[in-house]
């Protein structure tokens, strides 16, 4: 259906991102337009979540040039979930960044970047043209790259080189695909390539395309040998920046790739035995490196790139129910990791460091917010009914019906040596007396009340959804099959965007 | 012609990854700028190069007819040029504030967010 609704969400991130501008230095306003603005958001992506559930497939071609020669946006139960876990997300870190960033980093305009980020994330996600997508994780990296940087600590700005630099190689990695996939076919359009990738027989320089997508996508998604740019550069940034770090910026090479590995690649066995090899290392090297940290962002960063694996390898074993538990593992992973990395900036903002050895004694002095974050790391590990339980179960049931033996064992270490790190780093921080070489600066008790709320609301905002994800797991079944079903059977998606049954040549008109 | 910029895209891509293997955070970003620029011809190159055949549709005709030079990817390289524009002057920024920070070019220098706790 054609329904220009779906631009509303890009819209109004962009209104807000540009009416912060004009407030460059009133931190106060910033904050309260930050937050408006992002519940606006929120409220649109809902609306637009519902009617896509409601039609299946919206569509909007921007300047009513028809599909393959104008720019297209294309909402389906895939990008407008994505959206509206964005919208989530954007919200709840949007209200701990008013407490949890300091002012001068406002000042130097934290929030206006911000929304640039969420708004380059919506366009991202509602894409359909891969040239508008290259130009949206444009937006993305760009904002990124400042968000990193801002405030120009040491560390920062070295993790800062790393970041920019493996990133633009992504980028370059993904134009150059875009370029032979162009050369190919002619045609930039995702529901176009489609049709056309049918017709090519080079098939040889296809999978050769294909895998230089999946290197451009696999360093922004921060996969095996491509990701060590992540945890050393994610812990640098305050926490709510790397909140949506590590909530949705690697998510959305995800994204890219599944998109990609679908509709316009199927992958061969060849690939496929290449995203399950390359995902089970992903596993291992991501759990591995969590053990070695004893600092906790540092730890979580690994965590993010072990987790990746998991999504990895639901697509390549690449039946409908791996990529039904890839997608249910996703809406989970989005929601917990951005938590995870808000939980880490309030223990900071309690005692002052990240470091394990130095922690202590915090379910003593706040058993409630304890267990608050208790939730957020049960969840992470996969306890049941706990929302990181259910998508595993679909992936460790599909590695039995592929007989991905090797995948199966990397799940199993990487789910336990999770468990391990996190039990220990429980143990540490939570349990452990108190040490006594604690500096003992508790900002966070220090706060009003209006500032703890803005710090612990956002959290409590996640934790009831990732409970919901893990209560209601049924519906969130039905979406993610319903999701992936979609993205195997593209032919409605197709259909939707390109118009029914009309074949467009450059001589008709 | 078309041998001549495949050469050149080669030679692109070769020296910009070459450049980027360095210790010098100079030469890093002098490889990024090739490779950015290689990515560019090789788009170019990709569209399929017509001589002399501008893609303008004549008085008297309603559509274009035979061949004519695809506008398309000149107008993805107008678009890759302005974004590795801003990327680029982001990055050279960037470069100079790690410079004054560090006082030094040798990448392998920059290990402080790994080794801290």
């Amino acid at each position: 259906m054609i329904d220009r609704y779906i631009i509303l969400p890009i819209i109004a991130q962009m209104f807000t991102a540009v009416l912060l501008i004009f407030f460059w230095r009133k931190v106060v306003v910033q904050r309260i337009i930050s937050v408006l603005g992002s519940l606006v958001v929120l409220v649109l992506s809902i609306g637009l979540f519902s009617k896509t559930w409601h039609w299946g497939y919206l569509v909007m071609q921007a300047g009513n040039w028809k599909a393959p020669f104008g720019i297209t946006f294309v909402s389906d139960a895939f990008s407008s979930t994505m959206v509206l876990l964005t919208g989530f997300s954007g919200l709840a870190v949007s209200m701990y960044s008013t407490v949890g960033i300091s002012r001068q980093r406002i000042q130097y305009g934290f929030f206006p970047i911000f929304h640039f980020l969420l708004l380059g994330l919506n366009g991202a996600f509602l894409a359909g043209d891969i040239f508008n997508l290259y130009v949206w994780f444009e937006v993305i990296i760009i904002s990124s790259f400042v968000l990193m940087t801002l405030g120009g600590k040491k560390p920062q700005v070295e993790g800062g080189i790393k970041y920019v630099t493996l990133n633009l190689l992504a980028s370059v990695m993904f134009l150059t695909a875009i370029a032979i996939l162009y050369g190919l076919t002619g045609s930039l359009n995702m529901a176009d390539l489609s049709l056309k990738m049918a017709t090519i027989h080079n098939k040889g320089l296809i999978g050769v395309t294909g895998l230089l997508f999946f290197i451009g996508f696999g360093i922004k998604s921060a996969v095996f040998p491509l990701y060590f740019w992540l945890p050393s550069s994610y812990h640098t940034p305050p926490s709510a920046i790397a909140a949506i770090f590590g909530g949705l910026l690697t998510k959305v090479g995800i994204y890219a790739l599944i998109r990609v590995y679908t509709l316009i690649f199927i992958p061969d066995t060849f690939t496929k035995n290449i995203f399950l090899i390359i995902a089970s290392l992903t596993l291992l090297t991501g759990a591995f490196g969590a053990l070695t940290k004893r600092n906790m962002r540092m730890m979580f960063s690994y965590l993010i790139v072990c987790h990746i694996g998991y999504l990895l390898g639901g697509l390549g074993m690449y039946t409908t129910l791996a990529l039904a538990g890839t997608i249910f593992y996703l809406i989970h992973d989005i929601i917990v990791k951005t938590t995870l990395f808000l939980v880490s900036g309030l223990i900071y903002k309690i005692r002052g460091t990240m470091n394990m050895d130095e922690l202590g004694g915090l379910y003593e002095d706040y058993p409630k917010l304890s267990l608050l974050m208790a939730i957020v790391f049960f969840s992470l590990v996969g306890i049941p009914p706990l929302s990181g339980f259910w998508p595993k179960i679909y992936l460790f049931r599909e590695t039995f019906t592929t007989h991905s033996w090797y995948l199966l064992v990397a799940m199993i270490l990487a789910s336990l040596l999770t468990l391990y790190v996190i039990a220990k780093m429980w143990g540490d921080v939570f349990w452990k007396k108190k040490p006594a070489i604690e500096k003992s600066t508790d900002d966070f008790a220090a706060m009003n009340w209006r500032s703890k709320f803005m710090l612990v609301a956002p959290i409590a905002l996640l934790v009831f959804i990732s409970l919901y994800i893990g209560f209601c797991a049924e519906r969130i079944n039905v979406l993610s099959e319903r999701i992936a079903n979609d993205l195997l059977h593209p032919k409605p998606y197709i259909e939707a965007v390109m118009g029914p049954k009309e074949i467009i040549s450059p001589q008709s008109n | 012609m078309e041998l001549l910029l495949l050469i050149l895209v080669g030679v692109l891509y070769a020296t910009g990854i070459f450049m980027m293997l360095r210790r010098s955070m100079v030469k890093l970003l002098i490889g990024l700028i090739l490779l950015g620029n290689g990515a560019n011809m090789l788009i170019f190159l990709l569209g399929g190069i017509t001589r002399g055949k501008p893609p303008i549709i004549g008085d008297a005709d309603k559509v274009l007819t035979g061949i004519y030079a695809d506008p398309v990817p000149q107008s993805l390289i107008l678009t890759a040029i302005v974004i590795s524009f801003g990327l680029q002057s982001f990055a050279i920024v960037l470069l100079k504030r790690v410079h004054a920070l560090i006082q030094t070019d040798d990448l392998n220098d920059l290990n402080t967010p790994d080794t801290s706790i």
